[in-house]
C-alpha cells in the first residue's frame, strides 16, 4: 500500500474517533434535510411551482462541503502543525504534503458520500428530482469543493493553533452558509443580497447545482467566482502554509 | 571515519546569529552529546544536521550526504526525535508503529522495538492517554523504526521523573550497542556525564569545547581534594613534602589535602607509614558542572 493510501486509511480511522466532527459533517446534513422535509409547507409548490425542499437540497450539499473544509480539514491541519505532527513527518521519508493529500482525499470522499445520501433522501423521501445535467452538476460540485478546501487550507495556514482555526472556521461558516441561502434561499433574497451571494463560493455553487439540476448549464459568472476563490485562497494558502 | 561532519556552520535568524562557525565531527558508533544552556544553539545545530533548517554558511555531511541536497536519502539514514513533537491524540501506539514503519524501505521489527521500549502493554492505547514517559519512549521508537544509522535525540529526558530518566539512559546505551550512532542534545549535566563518549559544549552559538566528559574536567582543572579525619596528630610537613600535594589545610577536625596526579595513593601511603588511620576519607574531584562554569562563565542549571 502506498504512503498516501495508508495515511488516508489512518486519517479516516482517526476522523471516526471524533464524534462531534462526525456528527456535524456526516449526520447533520441529512438530518437537516429530513427535518425541513417534515414541514408540510416546504413540500408544497408555490405559485411558480417551486418547492422549498427542492431549493434546500443543493444548499445542504454545499453546506456539508463547507463543514468539512472549515471544521474538519482546517482544524486538523492547524492542530497537526501546532503539535509538531507535521514536523515529525518531515523527519521521515514521507513528506508532510502526503498527509495533506490524505486529508484532502478523505474530505472529498466523505463529502461526496454525504452528497449522494442527501440526493438519495431528497429523491426517495421528498420526490426532489435528481440532476438532469449530470456533467454540469459534477463540474459545479468539484468547483465548490476545490474552492472551499482552498479556503479551509488558508484558514489552517493563518491560524496559529487548532483552536483558533476552529474559531475562524466557525466565524466564516455562518456568512458563507447565509449567502448559500441556508436561512433565506437565494430565490427569496432581495437583489442586493443575491448579488453578494453570486460572488461568494457557496452562493455561486448553490446556483450552479440548481441550474444543473433543472437541466441548464451553469452560468459563467458562477464558475468564474468559484474558480477565482479557489485560485486566490489556494495561492495564499500555498504562500503562507508552514509545516512547523 | 566520521559519520557526521559539521564544518563552520553559520545560522542567522534575522539580526540574531544563532550559530557562528560551529565545527565538529561525530564518529561512527559513539554517543555524542551536545551540551549547553537554553538558547545556546543546540537545537539549531541538530536541525541543520537533520536537514530541517538551511544553514547560512558552512557545510554539513551525514554519511557523506548533504542534508539539503539529498534530503530524501537522509530520511532513510537518520532517525530524529524532536523536542515537543506529539502525535494525533487518538492514534494508538500500534497504529503509530504500523504507519511510521510503512514509510521506510529498511524496517525494524516494530514489535521487538515496542518490546524493548517497554510499550507492549500500551499497543491499544491512544497517544493522549499515554504518560509522559510512554510518549517519550514511543517517540524514540519512531526515531528508530527505519533502522537508521544515526539517531538524533533532542532533550530526550526533559519532563521525565528521575526513574524514567535513568530507564531512558539504559535504553540509549542499548541502542548504541546495536551500532547506531547517537547524537544527544541535552542540558542535563548528569545525563551528559553518564552517557556521552564525547561532548560538544555550545554557548551563544559557538563551540567552546569538544572532548570526553573526563577530558573536559581535566582540561579545566585536574586538582583533587582529599578530606579525612586523622586518628592521630600529624605533622603537615609530612604531607607537603609529597610532590603530588600543593596545600594542606585544617578544617575543624578534618584535614583537607589539595593536589594533583595520584594524590590519593600518595596520601594514603604516607599515612600508613606513620600509622595514622584516615577516618571519613573522601576524594573530591572537579565535576563536569565545575568544568562547564569554567568554560562558559556561568552554571548550566538556570
Amino acid at each position: 500500500m502506498s504512503a498516501l493510501a495508508r495515511l488516508t486509511a489512518t486519517e479516516t480511522r482517526l476522523f471516526f474517533r471524533e464524534p462531534t466532527i462526525v456528527f456535524f459533517t456526516l449526520a447533520f446534513p441529512p438530518i437537516l434535510l429530513v427535518i425541513l422535509g417534515l414541514v408540510p409547507a416546504f413540500r408544497e409548490p408555490d405559485e411558480n411551482g417551486i418547492r422549498m425542499i427542492g431549493l434546500y437540497v443543493p444548499i445542504i450539499i454545499v453546506m456539508s462541503v463547507a463543514l468539512f473544509a472549515l471544521t474538519s480539514l482546517s482544524q486538523l491541519l492547524a492542530t497537526y502543525r501546532d503539535k509538531g505532527v507535521l514536523r515529525r513527518m518531515r523527519t521521515t521519508p514521507v513528506k508532510p504534503r502526503v498527509l495533506l493529500g490524505a486529508q484532502l482525499v478523505m474530505s472529498t470522499v466523505m463529502s461526496v458520500a454525504t452528497m449522494l445520501v442527501v440526493l438519495a433522501i431528497g429523491r426517495l423521501a421528498f420526490d426532489v428530482s435528481l440532476p438532469r445535467q449530470l456533467p454540469a452538476y459534477l463540474v459545479a460540485y468539484v468547483l465548490v469543493a476545490v474552492s472551499m478546501f482552498a479556503i479551509g487550507l488558508l484558514v489552517a495556514s493563518l491560524a496559529p493553533t487548532g483552536r483558533s482555526a476552529s474559531a475562524i472556521g466557525t466565524l466564516l461558516f455562518f456568512p458563507l452558509a447565509f449567502f448559500a441561502g441556508l436561512w433565506v434561499p437565494r430565490a427569496t433574497m432581495n437583489d442586493l443580497l443575491r448579488t453578494i451571494s453570486d460572488f461568494t463560493p457557496l452562493g455561486a455553487g448553490v446556483q450552479s447545482l440548481q441550474d444543473a439540476t433543472a437541466g441548464h448549464g451553469p452560468q459563467l459568472l458562477h464558475l468564474a467566482v468559484m474558480l477565482g476563490w479557489a485560485i486566490v485562497a489556494g495561492g495564499l494558502a500555498a504562500r503562507y502554509f508552514r509545516w512547523g | 571515519m566520521a559519520i557526521i561532519e559539521v564544518d563552520d556552520l553559520v545560522k542567522r535568524y534575522g539580526d540574531h546569529t544563532a550559530l557562528s562557525g560551529v565545527s565538529f565531527a561525530v564518529e561512527e558508533g559513539e554517543i555524542f552529546g551536545i551540551l549547553g544552556p537554553n538558547g545556546a544553539g543546540k537545537t539549531t545545530t541538530v536541525e541543520c544536521v537533520e536537514g530541517l533548517r538551511t544553514p547560512d554558511g558552512g557545510a554539513v555531511r551525514v554519511c557523506g550526504i548533504d542534508p539539503q541536497r539529498d534530503t530524501g536519502e537522509l530520511r532513510h539514514l537518520l532517525g530524529a526525535q524532536l523536542q515537543e513533537s506529539e502525535l494525533p491524540d487518538r492514534l494508538t501506539v500500534r497504529e503509530a508503529m504500523e504507519l511510521y514503519s510503512s514509510f521506510y524501505r529498511d524496517r525494524a521489527d516494530w514489535r521487538e522495538l515496542v518490546d524493548r521500549l517497554n510499550l507492549t502493554g500500551t499497543l491499544g492505547t491512544q497517544f493522549r492517554r499515554l504518560s509522559g514517559g510512554q510518549q517519550q519512549r514511543l517517540s524514540i521508537a519512531l526515531a528508530l523504526i527505519g533502522n537508521p544509522r544515526v539517531a538524533v535525540l533532542d532533550e530526550l529526558t526533559t519532563g521525565l521523573d528521575p526513574q524514567a530518566r535513568r530507564d531512558t539512559w539504559d535504553l540509549i546505551e542499548g541502542i548504541r550497542d546495536r551500532g547506531v550512532t547517537i547524537v544527544l542534545v541535552t542540558h542535563f549535566m548528569e545525563e551528559a556525564e553518564r552517557l556521552c563518549d564525547r561532548l560538544a559544549v555550545i554557548d551563544s552559538g559557538r563551540l567552546v569545547a569538544l572532548d570526553s566528559p573526563a577530558g573536559l574536567v581535566a582540561r579545566v582543572d585536574d586538582r583533587q581534594r582529599v578530606r579525612f579525619r586523622p586518628s592521630a596528630p600529624l605533622d603537615h610537613a609530612v604531607l607537603t613534602a609529597l610532590p603530588e600535594v600543593t596545600s594542606v589545610e585544617r578544617a575543624g577536625s578534618q584535614l583537607v589535602v589539595t593536589g594533583t596526579g595520584d594524590l590519593l595513593l600518595a596520601v594514603t601511603t604516607v599515612l600508613a607509614r606513620h600509622q595514622v588511620v584516615a577516618a571519613g576519607l573522601r576524594v573530591e574531584q572537579t565535576s563536569l558542572d565545575d568544568a562547564f562554569v569554567a568554560l562558559t562563565g556561568r552554571p548550566l542549571d538556570t
